[in-house]
Order: C-alpha cells, then structure tokens, then sequence
C-alpha cells in the first residue's frame, strides 16, 4: 500500500467534512478574538499592577490567552478527524480499503497535523500581532528576543493539542467519550493542577501545563518551572507520542 | 477465490464461526445461508481483515487481505450500507476510496453510473434512501473491478425494483466469470440467485452443495390423504405395498405415488376421503428444517413453529405443509459429525 495513496485519500476525507471547516474556523476565531480582547483589557490594567507583576508583564503570551478557550476546537477538531470514522462505522469501509491499520492511521494524522500546523501557525501570528496592536506602549515586537520562538511555539502547541487529541481519540473511539474526557480536563483539571501549590509538581508535567511555557517570552519572577520552552514542549510531545503509541497498538490489535 | 480453513470466531464464551472451511469458486454465484446470528456477517468480517479469527485461516487468491496489494482491486465488499460518513457526499466517499487503493477518478464516475446515482453524486450521503445507501456501497464494491464480489444481505430492506436490479446485477457479475458471495437468511431469495450455496447455523456448516443439488434433495412433493376411516385406510395402502407416514392432525403423507392411484386404492376399498391433495414442500421449509436445531432466537409466541429437531412437521399454515422429517438427513449428517467431533 502506498503511502502516497493513502494521504492522498485522507486529504479527500478530511476536506470533504464540514466539521474540519466549523472546528478549525472556530479555533482561529475564538483564539484570535479573545486574544484581542485580553490583551487590550490587559494594557489598560497595566498601571493598576504592582511592581512585581510590571516585571513579570509578558505582552506575547497575553495575546495568546484567546488559545485557551480556542484550543477547545482544536480538541473537538482532532478528536472528530479519529473518531468520526468509528462514530459512523466508516471505519470499516476505511479499514477494507487500507487493510494496514498503521499506515491507514498515520496517514490520516500527517494530514490532520499538517492541517492543524497552518491553521496553528496563522491563528499565532495573527493573534500575536493583532493583540499587539491593541497594547499601545506595552506591545512586543517580533524582533525581540524570544519572540519568534514564542509566536511560532503558540501555533506548535495548538497542533501537539490536536494531535493529542486524535490519539486519545484512536483508544476511546468513541467521540462523545474522547471529547467528555479531553475538554474538562484541559480546560479546568489540568488548570487546576498546574496552579494548586500542592498538585503543582505533578500538575506542572501535564501535557497543556509544560506545552503552555513555549509561548511564555518573560518568566513569572518567582519562576521555579525545572524546564524551559523547548523543555516544556518536549514534555508535551512525549504525551502526544505515547497517545499515538497508545492508538496505534489498540487499532492494531482490536476488530474493527 | 476465496477459501476458509477451520476458520473460527469466538467472542469470550460464545463461538461466533465455529470451524468453517470450505471455497468459494468462480463463475457463479455462491450463496451463503443462515438464520440470524449464524455468523455469516463475522465470516465476512474476518475475510476482510477486520475481525482477527482466533483460529483458522481464510485467503484470497491464495493471500491474507492484508497482503492484497491495494484489495479493492481484488475483493470488492458492500458489509454495511450505512458504513460511511453521511456528512461527505457520494462522490467524495467514492472517491477518497478510490484514491487509497491507486483507482483513477474517471472510475469514480463510471460506477456511479452503473448504480444510477449519477445525478445525487454531489449529495450528503445521509440524505439518501435505503436503496440509495445500498447502491452507493455497491458502487463501493464495484470501484476497483475486482474479480471477487461480496455482499452482506444486499437486498434488505429494498423494494422489488431494488432487489430486481441486485439478483440481476449479482447474475451478470458471476457471468462475467466473477465470484460472486452473497449472504441471506431467506431461502427463498437465494434459489433465485444463487447456483451454490453454503448454509450455516450457530457459526457451523450445515450444508455446501449446488442449488440444483439442494433442491433435488429437498423438493420432495409427497400426496396428503385425510379420511374418517384412517385405520382403514392405512392397511389398504400398506397391503399395496406403499409407505404411509403418520403427519398428525389425522392425516397421512405418502410419498413417490400418484393422486390418482391413492384415489383409486381407496375407492376400491370403499373407503371415505375427505382429502387427497398432491403437495410441495417449500426451500424454505427445507432451509427451516436443516437450521431447526441451529436457530439461536426462537419466537416463542408461534405456537405453530417447528420445535427444534424436526419431528413430524406441523404445517405452518401456508399452502403446503412440511413434510416430516424434513430435512432429516441433513440434521443426521451433522448429529454424526458432532459425535465425531
Ligand atoms: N463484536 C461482537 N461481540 C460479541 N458477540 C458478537 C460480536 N459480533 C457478533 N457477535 C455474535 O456472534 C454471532 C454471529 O453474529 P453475526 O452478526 O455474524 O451473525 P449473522 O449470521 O450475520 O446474523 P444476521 O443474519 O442477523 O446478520 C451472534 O450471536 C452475535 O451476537
Ligand atoms: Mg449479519
């Protein structure tokens, strides 16, 4: 079976669903929207901080904060692109077709990660440069130092979510279940845990907590993270690995 | 070609596909029989590569599906009408398909014309009708002009019209020197379609042997005689030497001789009939018979239904009643086989 084939066929499959357009759109319009507006209330309560929180004022990663509710369909997104094809019993259509279970899987992820990268990378640059705008005197520019990497590290962190998020998908199956697991937990659990003093060790190496450093320009004063960006992606990445593994090794050894 | 070798399913306790070997050849069109919950869905299943058999072996042309350099050139499949995404339209769904297995577009088109859904092909598949469905998956099975074909109950749910073009276009496709596999659970449907069959129950074969042969076997037409006097009766036809079997309800059966002599027996011995009619027993009723002791859901509120084990046979109110031991030697057959087993 080639390889080629297969992508070729899942990128039918995947532009040929109104749910990629809807869970996509709703990603860019939600991140970039929300954005905007956190980042202007954030610039007007800039003189209302204390002296602490001046120093620690990140004007990239507060126009990212839309992300946090934008990420949500990017969920929706990647667990629709896996389990749509279990939902609709397509699967075994799909698997007749593509009888080797892991290039079948694969493939669809290329092309669904693929697809979230650009959308990813677009929703960053016009998140960070249009919440920019708004920030008046306390706006970054793309020219300072750790920026870029912030910018383009933002729009990474929307993909690994989706990506994710279609391995949790490739174990559950079932969409409501992925999705009843997945968007509680990343929109509230994981929050939780990453800022509770007590659970924040542990909480800290969830895959969003350590995923969310590579957007972070200027560190939080009393910053005692264990990693870096790049640290904290790797984190996110090694999550996003063993769910795909996790996939991976149930599509193969279940029926279908 | 396709052929099982003690190719088995269990399911925890429960044995789905319970050591089914046998081959399904070209040219014709080989049905595969069963009453629900036989297995023949989880055979087809396990032929595809979706189910893992948990012992046994089935191959296409010699191969396991998953060594079928792109398979839909080699096996088209309908399993599950509805096994697509409704959301993609009918052009789409055929064409992703097409696209992994390396089928030109054009070919899109072309069965897409065959099944007459030319002018919905733009269309979200959730909008179509049964039949519609239907003829989509087997515009799915068509795609890649495999020489083997298989359908899972494809004409269920269909109006006459719908199952008209599926017999015709399952005739045409073994015609052409296909192999053509198709499962049902209605006899009658088969023995219009079908030149070979296969019959299982409770995931075991029951029977593998050519329509003709079947019907031969199991066509039996036999005469029905009622009369007051039957006692009578009985020793007047046993003294000509016939055989008479006891049916219930006051009734004889008597097999291989004419009406007309039975009438003539009768009224040489002054004898009263108040019936002397010639009989055919249906397919049906021999499909029922062979999968009595098989048939895993029995609708308890028909008193009237067969018990399981086929005694003498109670009519089930149609036209023509069973015969007793209908179908018996299939039923010894495969009592010797368990034994053996
Ligand atoms: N995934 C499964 N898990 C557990 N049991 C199953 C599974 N699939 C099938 N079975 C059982 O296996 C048996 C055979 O089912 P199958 O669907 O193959 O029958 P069938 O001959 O296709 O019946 P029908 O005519 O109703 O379609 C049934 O008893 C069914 O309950
Ligand atoms: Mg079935």
């Amino acid at each position: 079976m080639a390889a080629t084939q297969v992508l070729r066929s899942e990128w039918t499959k995947i532009r040929s669903v109104s749910s990629t357009v809807w869970t996509l759109g709703l990603a860019v319009v939600v991140s970039i929207g929300l954005g905007i507006l956190i980042s202007w209330l954030a610039s007007n309560d800039f003189d209302n901080l204390g002296a602490k929180d001046r120093m620690g004022f990140d004007a990239t990663a507060i126009s990212f904060a839309g992300m946090g509710l934008g990420q949500l369909a990017m969920i929706v997104f990647g667990v629709l692109v896996v389990a749509n094809e279990y939902s609709t019993g397509m699967i075994r259509t799909s698997l007749s077709a593509v009888p080797q279970r892991g290039t079948f899987l694969f493939c669809k992820i290329a092309v669904a990660t693929l697809l979230a990268l650009v959308v990813g990378l677009i929703t960053a640059f016009i998140a960070f440069f249009a919440g920019q705008s708004v920030m008046g005197e306390h706006k970054a520019s793309i020219g300072d130092a750790g920026v870029l990497r912030a910018v383009i590290g933002a729009g990474l962190y929307m993909t690994l979510i989706a990506v994710f998020s279609m391995g949790v998908a490739a174990m559950l199956r079932s969409p409501m279940l992925s999705l009843g697991i997945l968007m509680p937990f990343f929109f509230l659990i994981s929050n939780i845990l990453g800022n509770v003093s007590a659970t924040e060790k542990i909480g800290q190496f969830l895959p969003d907590q350590a995923g969310l450093k590579i957007m972070e320009v200027v560190s939080p004063v009393d910053d005692d993270t264990p990693y870096g960006p790049w640290g904290g992606f790797g984190i996110m990445a090694l999550w996003v690995v063993a769910a795909l593994i996790g996939g991976y090794v149930l599509l193969k050894k279940r029926d279908a | 070609m396709i052929e099982l070798a003690g190719l088995t399913k269990r399911y925890g306790e429960k044995v789905a596909v319970d050591r089914l070997t046998f081959t399904v050849r070209p040219g014709i069109v080989t049905g595969f029989l069963g009453p629900n919950g036989a297995g023949k869905s989880t055979t087809m299943r396990m032929l595809l590569g979706l189910d893992h058999p948990t012992a046994g072996d089935v191959r296409i042309d010699g191969l396991h599906y998953d060594q079928l350099k792109d398979p839909m050139t080699y096996i088209g499949a309908l399993l599950d009408a509805k096994a697509m995404h409704g959301g993609r339209s009918a052009f789409n769904h055929l064409l992703c398909l097409a696209q992994s297995n390396g089928i030109p577009r054009a070919r899109v088109h072309e069965v897409l014309d065959t099944v007459g859904l030319t002018a919905v092909a733009g269309k979200k598949a959730k909008g179509f009708s049964l039949g519609m469905g239907q003829r989509l998956g087997i515009a799915g099975a068509l795609l890649g002009d495999p020489q083997i074909l298989m359908f899972d109950e494809p004409v269920n749910g269909l109006d006459p019209e719908g199952i008209h073009w599926i017999r015709n276009l399952m005739k045409g496709l073994a015609a052409q020197g296909r192999t053509v596999f198709v499962s049902s659970h209605l006899m009658s449907e088969m023995a219009l379609t079908a030149d070979h069959l296969v019959v299982i129950g409770q995931g075991r074969l029951l029977a593998d042997t050519s329509m003709a042969d079947f019907i031969r076997a199991n066509s039996r037409s036999y005469v029905r005689l009622r009369s007051p006097q039957q006692e009578r009766l009985r020793d007047v036809l046993h003294e000509a030497g016939i055989t008479v079997v006891e049916a219930g309800n006051g009734t004889l059966e008597v097999d291989g001789v004419g009406a007309d002599r039975l009438g003539e027996l009768a009224a040489g011995a002054g004898l009263v009939l108040h019936e002397l009619s010639p009989q055919q027993a249906s397919l049906e009723e021999a499909f029922m018979q062979l999968t009595a002791e098989s048939v895993e859901y029995h609708a308890h509120s028909d008193p009237a239904s067969s018990p399981p084990g086929a005694g003498p046979g109670a009519p089930s109110g149609g036209v023509s009643g069973p015969a007793p031991g209908w179908g018996e030697q299939w039923n010894q057959q495969q009592a010797r086989k368990n034994e053996g087993a």
